[in-house]
């Protein structure tokens, strides 16, 4: 990483790890600001929370094997659907992504941090004391049991008297602070913080999934903060805002919390599919296909994302004719999704593709999320969803959707990032038991919910009648869904401890820093990437050898995280073609195709 | 695919009679509902095969070769016909099926039989306002005739659902709703709260008993009459025992003195199919053991647990079996 110092200002290198490392000890543990180590936080911390909601959904697996069981009581099973919802979205699938985003983003962009990085720590802290908040609610013995969506007036004061909804309503209020601080960084650094030469055309298809996502977050996230700040008014200062006898509305609550609560779907799934966008290309060895179609997919996500909230709303009785709009607009955001999903499809057709496990995790996830899609066209059918609206078959819908085509992507993201982040590899045959185990239990889990429904199964029971059809497919539910927890972690299969990994001479991002000084990012006019060089590949060779060959290339993963020479090369030309040139597919920088491996430890090289 | 989905349709059609199963349709929204469910089961059934395959093919046909295989498919052309235009088509057949469909169903007809239905905690008040009789959990139709159901809630959200007839409403405090459906065939179903509504959403059941007109006349004219006159000493004394305990505070049963509109309507409890919120079969025993306690069988809700002698317990339970 040996950067020039800079002549004009006498400021050397060495003076910018000076002001930028952490204080040694305690203090710094607490008062660090550096993007990776909160970003790691970030991920460690969704996933101890991640655990927590895997062992409730055990629980509630197992009162609901059989019928009339009593494994716990109805409202202890309140509590933990309550808790598994709420902390599936807020405290696991959003912050396991802005720690991805937290890592990745500087990285790939050739920015030293983020462009806040107090504000970077500040909402990272945030997050922990907001989901520590919720949670010792438990240490009064008094959890949420009003759903994760919170709806009035259940839980409003009359109907849920305790204190129980006060740690659900200010804990979210914050979590929402967190995320909003959190969308703003990023969306700042992503336009302030490119390093020289990345034009937004330019920028890795993460880069673009959480600028989407981050827009979308400051619009969306807004309106839960105020759904929820208003309930607790209403709780705790007697305001009559979702009071409807007094001149309050509860449905007015409903839309509040819809308006972030689909986009927040798609906050969810856009920064997921960015990571696709990321493994796909790599282990095809192929760029990636429709490159501007693709990050036009995810600008209109954005937008019609704000276009679809009623379809939650479909049973509350509004007038036909404007839930008609609502539906057509459901239907219609399936397109830019289906564009994406045809763009990795054409990046492998061509394509050599190497089945690492972060590739089975992608193919997994098209496998997955194609079924969930599907269903999602189906939910926004008004007729429909009249029908299925709040019976498994939507829990089997969102499952797939939320927990297929989200956390399938984190765990290939883990297994594709990892190496640069830990220096160390993941074992690729433990991970792709982990893989199978997960495929196959996840579809064992969550297909026969949809049948549920169509039996008639609502959702948040704690218990039915025996004889309705329903006894056989909980049985296989419950069965499936304890084979995935068992493997779903990727600590269980260990980096360096299971023995399967080995410590590799990977850069480790940089030891404080992501590099002292930005790289000039310069777009490449040997061979087109998208005809010849596979990608991820180009980082490491492009400095040396513009046609690297074919025979001798090792696939990107194995040569990442080896530490093929990643750096920039001194004898590097120093002058780079105007990165205005008009023809894009022949001055196509090599960063966009970095492999994730390569990337970071390449943020230099990949000027 | 197919499989599972038959296989789901004949699980719930052996030896389930009760199975809400809503492709087993016996209403008319739930026809209409089951008929485009079968088409959209067919689209996505191929979507499903052509996407999925061409993903396997995408993954597979570059194997061996050492820089993947060429092919006459641009990647544009894999963009502008997979992504954008066939999607398109598909979802312009489902907007005009949904506009279809939609423009079918819930619209008003002419001479419905009217019924307003209440959701409580955790129980459904029904009242047949032109005949002017209430009573509760269960929702007796006659075949054929168009039915216009008011849904309302004075407490927290509901949602009123029979699978078998249709779909749901949810019963918002403060909001009217309204939900229009004609009975096919005679029966009995399992309707259902929708709408987690606190501690036993779980156990808010009702049933919609759909049967012939003449049959359906003769259940209301039972309830233009109710027979509350004790008519043996064992029913007369359950009858001071039930006005004499807290049971009057919160029940009605018409031509007596007990008026409370907490609880269900009592007046033809006797002829209900079950108790508290179709939780436990109507009979003798499962009754005695609800009101001694009713928070062990249905653990959260409102009514208390009344302590009685054993033979008061019997008194009433005789009383409250000859209500009809």
């Amino acid at each position: 990483m040996a950067l020039t110092d800079d002549v004009r200002t006498g400021i050397t290198e060495h003076d910018l790890h000076e002001i930028w490392k952490d204080a040694p000890g305690i203090p710094g543990f607490f008062s660090t600001v550096d993007h990776k180590r909160i970003g790691l936080r970030y991920i460690y911390t969704s996933f101890a929370f991640f655990f927590v909601a895997g062992l409730t959904a055990l629980v509630m697996r197992a009162q609901l094997t059989a019928p009339n069981s009593h494994v716990v009581s109805p409202s202890t099973y309140n509590s933990l659907f309550t808790m598994h919802g709420t902390t599936m979205i807020f405290l696991f699938n959003t912050p396991v992504l802005a720690g991805f985003a937290n890592y990745l983003l500087p990285l790939q962009l050739g920015a030293r941090d983020m462009a806040f990085p107090r504000l970077n720590a500040f909402s990272y802290w945030i997050f922990l004391l907001s989901g520590v908040f919720i949670y010792a609610s438990y240490l009064i013995g008094k959890p949420p049991d009003g759903g994760w969506f919170g709806y009035t007036p259940l839980t409003g004061g009359t109907y849920s008297g305790g204190v129980n909804l006060d740690f659900w309503g200010l804990g979210i209020v914050f979590v929402g602070i967190s995320t909003t601080v959190g969308a703003v960084n990023f969306i700042v650094t992503i336009f302030k913080l490119r390093a020289p030469g990345m034009t937004v055309n330019r920028m890795p298809m993460f880069v673009w999934s959480i600028l989407s996502m981050a827009f979308m977050v400051i619009f969306a996230v807004p309106a839960v903060t105020v759904a929820t700040g208003l309930l607790e008014l209403d709780r705790l200062f007697g305001t009559k805002f979702f009071v409807p006898h007094l001149g309050g509305s509860v449905l007015l609550y409903q839309h509040l919390f819809w308006f972030w609560g689909h986009p927040e779907v798609y906050i969810l799934f856009v920064p997921a599919t960015g990571m696709i966008s990321m493994i796909i290309p790599t282990f095809s060895r192929r760029p990636l296909a429709g490159y501007v179609w693709v990050a036009a997919s995810l600008i209109a996500i954005a937008f019609i994302s704000f276009g679809v909230w009623v379809h939650h709303m479909f049973a509350t009785g509004m007038p036909v004719q404007a839930m008609a709009f609502f539906s057509a607009v459901s239907l219609i955001i399936t397109v830019p999704s289906g564009v994406q999903f045809f763009a990795w499809i054409a990046t492998m057709w061509r394509g050599v593709i190497r089945f690492s496990t972060a590739m089975l995790f992608a193919i997994g996830f098209l496998l997955i999320f194609l079924l969930g899609g599907i269903t999602g066209v189906m939910v926004a059918v008004l007729p429909f969803d009249w029908q299925v609206t709040d019976s498994y078959f939507v829990v089997a819908h969102f499952h797939y959707v939320l927990n297929g085509a989200v956390v399938f992507p984190i765990f290939g993201a883990i297994y594709y990032w990892m190496p640069k982040m830990t220096g160390r590899r993941l074992s690729e045959r433990l991970g792709k038991l982990s893989f199978w185990t997960m495929f196959v239990g996840f579809n064992v889990a969550f297909f026969p919910m949809h049948i549920l429904g169509f039996l008639g199964m609502p959702r948040r029971i704690y218990t039915y009648q025996a004889g309705l059809g329903w006894d056989t497919l909980n049985v296989i539910v419950t069965a499936g869904s304890s084979s995935p927890p068992a493997r779903a972690s990727p600590s269980g299969t260990g980096p360096g401890a299971s023995g399967g990994a080995r410590r590799r001479a990977t850069t480790r991002g940089a030891p404080t820093r992501s590099s002292g000084r930005p790289p000039r990012h310069r777009p490449t006019t040997t061979s087109p990437p998208h005809r010849s060089s596979p990608a991820g590949i180009r980082c490491g060779t492009s400095a040396r050898s513009p046609t690297p060959s074919r025979a001798t290339t090792r696939p990107p993963a194995a040569s990442g995280p080896k530490g093929r020479s990643c750096t920039r090369s001194p004898s590097q030309p120093a002058s780079t073609p105007s990165p205005t040139a008009r023809n894009a597919s022949l001055t196509r920088p090599t960063c966009r195709w970095c492999s994730p491996s390569a990337s970071p430890s390449c943020s230099s090289g990949c000027s | 695919m197919v499989a599972v989905v038959a296989a789901g349709g004949v699980l719930a059609a052996c030896g389930n009679r009760r199975s809400p199963y809503m492709f087993d349709a016996r209403g008319s929204e739930a026809h209409r509902v089951a008929g485009l469910w079968w088409l959209m089961f067919a689209l996505a059934a191929g979507v499903y095969a052509v996407v999925g395959g061409f993903i396997l093919v995408a993954a597979l046909r570059g194997r061996g070769t050492p820089e993947g295989r060429a092919s006459r498919i641009t990647e544009n052309a894999f963009i502008w016909l997979g992504g954008l235009l066939v999607p398109t088509a598909i979802l312009m057949v489902l907007a005009v099926v949904t506009v279809q469909t939609t423009s079918h169903l819930r619209r008003p007809e002419r001479d419905p039989l009217r019924i307003e239905v209440v959701g409580k905690r955790w129980w459904w008040q029904v009242r047949y306002p032109a005949q002017r009789f209430t009573t509760a959990n269960e929702v007796h139709v006659p075949v054929g005739r168009p039915v216009e159901i008011g849904i309302d809630s004075d407490n927290v959200i509901h949602s009123f659902w029979v699978p078998q007839l249709g779909g749901k409403v949810d019963t918002i405090p403060g909001q009217h709703n309204v939900w229009r459906f004609r009975a096919t065939r005679a029966g009995t179903y399992l309707g259902e709260c929708a709408e987690y509504c606190g501690v036993q959403h779980a156990n808010m059941r009702f049933l919609v008993v759909a049967e012939p007109a003449a049959a359906f006349d003769r259940w209301v004219a039972r309830h233009l009459t109710p027979h509350s006159a004790p008519t043996s000493d064992l029913t007369e004394k359950g009858q001071l025992v039930f006005l004499r305990e807290t049971c009057a505070g919160c029940h009605t049963v018409a031509g007596t003195t007990a008026q409370g509109d907490e609880g269900p309507d009592l007046t033809d409890f006797g002829s209900r199919l079950a108790i508290g919120a179709d939780t436990v079969p109507n009979d003798p025993g499962n009754l005695a053991g609800w009101i001694a306690d009713p928070q062990s069988i249905k653990p959260g809700i409102l009514m208390p647990p009344t302590a009685l002698a054993p033979g008061e317990l019997h008194a009433l339970v005789a009383y409250l079996e000859s209500l009809r």
